[in-house]
C-alpha cells in the first residue's frame, strides 16, 4: 500500500508534482499514466524518499520508506535511467544490494536464474543491451521479496518476449497479495498490464479510475467527413452533445452523432459529402485526449478543438 | 522465463532481512572490489610511491661522487626514498573522489541510496572500508620504498637504517597520510557528487595553492604554510626538523582535521540534497 497525500515538488519555479493524493493498493496492479515530464519519475524518487517533498508526504506500508528497518523487504524499485554502475557486473551489482540486508547469496542465484540473465550475469553492465538492463533492474527489484513493486518504464526496451514475461510476473506478484505500481506513457500498454489507472499531467491528478471504467468512459464513436462546406455543416450539426474538431479545412471529426444522422442532415440540406466514415477512438487517442492540455512540451501542429461551448462563446 | 520459475519469487525461507552498519560495509567492500578502476588505481598508488622514490635514491647513489657539497649537506635519505608518496597521494585521491562520484555518474546511487534510505551508513562504510584497504596496500608500498631506496643509497655509504630516530614514524606515518587522503577525496566527491569537479578541486587544494601561499609576503607565507593540506600531513615524513613545518604528529593530526571537516561536510549535504 503506498499513500501519497498532497504531495508537491517545486525545482526553483518549476513545479514537478502539484498537490497530488492518490492511493496505490495491494493485490492489483496499478498504472501510473502519463505524458513524459508528466511527474511520474519524480513521484516515485519522492515516495523512495530519494527526492524530499516540498511540502505533503508519502508512505509506503504505513510509514515513511526511510522508516523502515529493511527497505528492500518492503519496496523493489526499477529506476527509468539504470541504476546501476557500469563498470560491474551483474552479479555483484545485486551481491551488493543483497549484501546491504543480509541478504543471502542464493537469492542472487535465484533471481539472476529468474530474470533470465544467468548467461551475462559475470558481464560488465555497461554491455548489456536495454532489455537485459531492464532484466537486472527486474531482478534487484524482486531481491528483498518486496510486499510493495515501484517499477518506472519496465517494459521499456523489451522485446515482446519480455514484455509478455513482464506483465505475466508482474499478474502474478499482485495475484500474490503485493502492490504493484509501474508507469508508463503508453495507455495500450496499461490496459493490458494494469487494473488501474493513476493519470497525471503536469503533476496535478488528472484521473484515478479502474482500467474497465476508462475503457468503457473512453469508447467515443467518432466519424470523420469530408466536405468542402465544412462550416456550414459543422453550425448544421452542432448542438447538445455534439462536438465536433477539425484538423484541416475540409475535413471534420464529429462527435455524439452516429454516421446516419449526420449522412441524413447532410442531405435534407444539400451538402455534398466526399467521405463519411466510423471511426473507433483507441484508447491511447483518449488517453491523449485527456492529457493533451497538459503535455508540456508540444509540437505547433496540434489539432483545432472547437467545442459547442467555444462556438456559443466565439459567437457572443 | 515460464510461470514455474515465477513462483520462486515467493520467499522459500524467512530472510533476516535488516539493514546494519555491518551489511553496509560488506556490500561496501563488494562494490569496491568489483570494480576494476579500484585496483589499477592502488597498482598506480602503490607504483607511484615504491617507483619514484627508487629512481630518486638510485639517480643519487649514482651521482653522489659528483656532487656539490652543498647539496651533500641538505641530502636527506629519508624523503629521498619516500619521495614518491607525493605521487601516492594523487592516485588514492583520485580513488577516493571516485569511490564517490562514479555513483553519481552512472546512477548507482539511486540504487544505492533506494536500499539504504538512511544514507548515512554507506558514507561511513566506504569511509571504513577504504580506509583499511588504502592502509593495506600504503603501508607495504612505503615499506618496499624506503628498504629499496636505502638499498641504493647504501652503494655509497649514505643510506638512513629504519631504527633511526623518527625514522619508524616517517615510513608507517606516510602510509597512514596516504590512507586519508583516500578519505579526504571520499569527502570532496561527497560534497561535489561530480568527478570532474572532486578531481580538480583535490588537485587544486594539495598541488596548486601551496605555490601560490609562496607567492605571498614571506612572513604571512610562512605562518600559512605548515597548515596547508598537504604540508600538514607531508609533515610526517620530515625529520629534519626545519623552520615553519610542523612536528610529525601535529601534521598528521591537523591533515586528519581536514578530513574529517570534508567528510562531515559531506555527511551534512548527503543528507539534505535530493539524489
Amino acid at each position: 500500500m503506498i499513500d501519497v497525500s498532497s504531495l508537491t515538488k517545486r525545482y526553483g519555479d518549476k513545479t514537478a508534482v502539484d498537490d497530488l493524493s492518490f492511493v496505490v493498493r495491494p493485490g492489483i496492479v496499478t498504472g501510473f499514466l502519463g505524458p513524459n515530464g508528466s511527474g511520474k519519475s519524480t513521484t516515485m524518487r519522492l515516495i523512495l524518499g530519494l527526492d524530499a517533498p516540498t511540502s505533503g508526504g508519502v508512505t509506503v506500508g504505513g510509514k515513511p520508506y526511510r522508516e523502515h528497518a529493511a527497505p528492500l523487504h518492503e519496496v523493489g524499485v526499477l529506476l527509468e535511467a539504470r541504476a546501476v554502475h557500469t563498470g560491474r557486473s551483474a552479479y555483484n551489482h545485486l551481491l551488493a544490494l543483497a549484501q546491504t540486508h543480509g541478504i543471502p547469496r542464493a537469492r542472487v542465484d535465484e533471481l539472476i536464474e529468474l530474470a533470465g540473465l544467468a548467461g551475462v550475469a559475470r558481464k560488465r553492465v555497461g554491455q548489456f543491451s536495454l532489455g537485459m538492463g531492464q532484466r537486472l533492474g527486474i531482478a534487484s527489484a524482486l531481491l528483498g521479496d518486496p510486499k510493495v513493486l515501484i517499477l518506472d518504464e519496465p517494459i521499456n526496451g523489451l522485446d515482446p518476449d519480455g514484455i509478455h514475461w513482464i506483465r505475466d510476473l508482474l499478474r502474478s506478484l499482485a495475484a500474490e497479495g503485493r502492490t504493484v505500481f509501474l508507469s508508463s506513457h503508453l495507455m495500450s500498454e496499461m490496459a493490458l498490464t494494469a487494473d488501474h489507472l493513476i493519470i497525471i499531467g503536469r503533476g496535478r491528478l488528472i484521473r484515478d479510475i479502474s482500467v474497465s471504467d476508462f475503457v468503457r468512459g473512453s469508447s467515443r464513436n467518432v466519424v470523420r467527413v469530408r466536405t468542402p462546406q465544412a462550416g456550414e455543416l459543422r453550425e448544421l450539426l452542432l448542438g447538445p452533445g455534439v462536438r465536433v474538431s477539425s484538423d484541416e479545412r475540409s475535413v471534420l471529426e464529429i462527435e455524439g452523432l452516429t454516421s446516419d444522422d449526420i449522412g441524413r442532415s447532410a442531405a435534407s440540406s444539400g451538402f455534398v459529402l466526399y467521405e463519411l466514415t466510423p471511426v473507433e477512438v483507441s484508447l491511447e487517442e483518449a488517453f491523449m485526449a485527456l492529457t493533451h492540455d497538459d503535455i508540456e512540451y508540444r509540437g505547433s501542429d496540434s489539432t483545432v478543438t472547437t467545442t459547442v461551448n467555444e462556438q456559443e462563446r466565439i459567437a457572443a | 522465463m515460464n510461470s514455474a520459475a515465477i513462483t520462486t519469487v515467493r520467499p522459500r525461507n524467512a530472510l533476516a532481512m535488516r539493514v546494519t552498519q555491518r551489511h553496509v560495509a560488506r556490500s561496501e567492500w563488494t562494490k569496491l572490489r568489483s570494480l576494476r578502476s579500484t585496483w589499477y588505481t592502488l597498482l598506480i598508488t602503490a607504483m607511484a610511491t615504491i617507483g619514484f622514490g627508487m629512481i630518486a635514491s638510485a639517480a643519487t647513489a649514482s651521482n653522489w661522487t659528483s656532487m656539490s657539497a652543498g647539496d651533500k649537506a641538505t641530502f636527506d635519505p629519508l624523503s629521498t626514498s619516500l619521495l614518491g608518496v607525493d605521487f601516492g597521494v594523487l592516485a588514492i585521491g583520485v580513488l577516493g573522489v571516485l569511490l564517490i562520484t562514479g555513483e553519481y555518474s552512472t546512477g548507482m546511487v539511486r540504487s544505492t541510496f533506494a536500499a539504504v534510505p538512511t544514507r548515512l551508513p554507506v558514507l561511513w562504510a566506504k569511509v571504513g572500508v577504504f580506509a583499511l584497504v588504502g592502509f593495506a596496500v600504503a603501508l607495504p608500498s612505503t615499506l618496499i620504498a624506503f628498504f629499496a631506496g636505502q638499498a641504493f643509497l647504501s652503494s655509497q655509504h649514505i643510506q638512513i637504517a629504519f631504527s633511526h630516530s623518527g625514522v619508524p614514524v616517517a615510513v608507517v606515518g606516510s602510509a597512514v597520510y596516504l590512507m586519508l587522503v583516500g578519505l579526504f577525496g571520499i569527502g570532496l566527491g561527497t560534497i561535489l557528487r561530480n568527478t570532474a569537479a572532486g578531481i580538480a578541486t583535490f588537485a587544486a587544494i594539495m598541488f596548486v595553492i601551496p605555490p601560490l601561499v609562496g607567492i605571498l609576503p614571506a612572513s604571512l607565507a610562512n605562518a600559512i604554510d605548515p597548515y596547508l593540506p598537504n604540508n600538514a600531513g607531508a609533515a610526517v615524513m620530515d625529520i629534519t626538523a626545519q623552520a615553519h613545518t610542523l612536528s610529525p604528529w601535529a601534521g598528521l593530526a591537523v591533515f586528519a582535521g581536514y578530513c574529517a571537516a570534508a567528510l562531515a561536510a559531506g555527511a551534512v549535504v548527503l543528507m539534505r540534497r535530493d539524489v
